[in-house]
């Protein structure tokens, strides 16, 4: 199903186990907080694994997503998932004028282009009214899904988080290995040859960016949800930055490593709080260690030395 | 009959200055096997990628089949059915070449843009892509992953792949370059084999495969033509003999 091959379908199953089980064994909070990183990284990994283009901006896309979802749910009163949605058509709609003009470059271009204009995304939610600038949106409700599941209670918020994560990493394996993601690949092996075959690659490589910045908005409008707010901080660079480097350490191009990546990143931050700007360095010393020793990230280099494809 | 299937007016491409595709104007005969021949740096592999639209001409015109060309996108000019094949091996190494000749079929025939659909789809192709394997002799090769094949097998499933689009034209820039005596053999054997009902401009360096393989041949030098004609005509002509030949076997 999905196309999921074997190993990535006892893989898959493993993790519905995991998130079957996680909320009665850790903090459901921290559990969502992990899975809006996990689906966030799965979205980037969708353009840097499958298409080869760096985005160093997806933090725009996220925090316009947890904006647009927080104000929608404050302001409208929507249904719970109708808002986490709403944010994946704010990334969708930002990502297509954005990525039009990024995708015109490869390499460290595109980085430095969607870097530059993630950084006018920012400027715009410093200044923009509904954002609230330096305050951002706090005490959005969590309201309701489907107008009577309560979400204040942790757990029933949890299984739409779970839901709406699953549903997003499913899709994003749907759309790698279909005949759109085929083309994806070709064009990352082999640009040229891939036009010489008549492809005209620029729109594959866009409806792949918006794919990728419609999850990402997703992602964030599930985070806001999940903490009732959105800040300057989800459309920050740093975490621009903090998504290439969960899906470093996880494992480029492959299905689990972005998920992976955000269990370390996520638990890192969260065990280590109490040592304050120790976290930073400790982030930066493992991020090193990756780079180093195992190229390919955990996924990556666990898939490699057991021969699996993960 | 003698008709044009791809012709240029003065084609021309300068790169700040330098001047590497100098008016030349070619005019390639349907059905036939065309060559293009000269030392290095004469603008060969330039006015390919010029043909192909990977470069723009900073004048001149291109006339496929009697359309101007001369503004399209390269994508635009390979669903014409003007086909380049590149001088160092273009496969997609890391899918099998089942995948790679399966990539374009794909193409040929629809359905590239469904991202919600399984790539099992794209079995109903695979009975075409193996016969265009078997038919370049790499029916042992589908599941192997393209960046794994020995070189000159990369070759022919370039070839295959290309041939999966069914082009009326084939530009095929150096097709024997950097292989041994057999595989060229086999490469020559293959062209014959796909000659029938299209047209082949090449670029080449072999002159022994020019030889026996081309209809005309033209002969570049720093971006000039400086002769046409079969292979007798050019290599008695004295300025191909001491601009290339002369160099060539100095």
């Amino acid at each position: 199903m999905f196309g999921l091959d074997r190993d990535q379908a006892i893989g898959t199953l493993l993790l519905i186990a995991l998130l079957i089980i996680a909320p009665f064994i850790l903090y459901p909070v921290f559990v969502m907080q992990l899975l809006c990183a996990a689906l966030f990284a799965c979205a980037f990994n969708l353009m840097i694994g499958y298409v080869g283009l760096l985005s160093f901006g997806h933090a725009a896309f996220f925090g316009m997503g947890c904006y647009v979802a927080a104000w929608t749910m404050k302001h409208w009163h929507i249904d719970a998932l109708a808002a986490i949605l709403m944010g994946g058509v704010a990334g969708a709609a930002l990502g297509l004028p954005l990525g039009w003009l990024a995708i015109r470059r490869s390499g460290i271009y595109f980085a430095m282009i969607t870097l530059a204009l993630a950084q006018m995304v920012y400027f715009f939610c410093v200044e923009a009214p509904f954002t609230g600038g330096e305050d951002g949106i706090q005490q959005v409700p969590r309201g309701h899904l489907f107008g009577f599941i309560n979400l204040n209670n942790d757990m029933a918020m949890y299984w739409l988080v779970a839901a709406v994560f699953l549903a997003g990493f499913l899709l994003i394996h749907r759309i790698v290995h279909s005949p759109f993601g085929q083309v994806l690949k070709s064009i990352r092996e082999n640009e040229p040859r891939a036009t010489s075959l008549g492809y005209r690659t620029d729109d594959y490589k866009l409806i792949a960016f918006v794919l990728s910045t419609c999850l990402a908005g997703v992602a964030g409008g599930a985070k806001a949800l999940v903490f009732g707010i959105a800040t300057l901080t989800d459309v920050h660079y740093s975490t621009s930055g903090e998504v290439v480097l969960t899906t470093l350490l996880g494992g480029l191009g492959t299905v689990f490593g972005p998920v992976v990546g955000a269990a370390v990143v996520v638990s890192m931050e969260n065990y280590l709080a109490r040592f304050g700007d120790w976290v930073t360095v400790t982030q930066g010393a493992v991020f090193m260690v990756c780079v180093l020793a195992f190229r390919r990230g955990i996924v990556g280099e666990i898939a490699a030395r057991l021969k699996l494809s993960l | 009959m003698n008709d044009t299937i791809l012709e240029t007016q003065a084609m021309t491409r300068e790169f700040s200055g330098f001047v590497a595709v100098d008016g030349v104007s070619l005019s390639v005969r349907t059905g036939s096997i065309h060559a293009l021949i000269g030392p290095n740096g004469a603008g060969k592999t330039t006015c390919f990628n010029l043909l192909t639209k990977f470069l723009q001409p900073t004048r001149g015109r291109i006339l496929f089949k009697g359309r101007d060309i001369t503004g399209l996108a390269p994508a635009q000019v390979a669903r014409l059915g003007l086909v380049r094949s590149f001088q160092i091996s273009a496969v997609f190494p890391k899918l099998t070449a089942l995948e790679n000749v399966r990539l374009a079929l794909q193409r040929a025939r629809g359905a590239s843009f469904d991202f919600w659909r399984s790539e099992r789809v794209l079995d109903r192709y695979n009975e075409r892509a193996m016969a265009l394997l078997t038919d370049v002799g790499l029916d042992h090769a589908g599941d192997l992953l393209a960046g794994m094949l020995p070189y000159g097998q990369k070759r022919a499933l370039e070839i295959a792949t290309t041939l999966a689009l069914d082009p009326e034209m084939l530009l095929l820039d150096e097709p024997t370059a950097g292989m041994g005596h057999e595989d060229v053999e086999r490469i020559v054997a293959l062209i014959r084999r796909i000659r029938p009902g299209r047209t082949i401009l090449m670029v080449e360096h072999n002159l022994s495969v020019v030889e026996g393989l081309c209809d005309i041949i033209t002969v570049l030098t720093r971006g000039r033509v400086l002769a046409e004609g079969d292979y007798a005509t050019v290599s008695a002509h004295p300025e191909v003999i001491s601009a290339y030949l002369g160099t060539a076997h100095a």
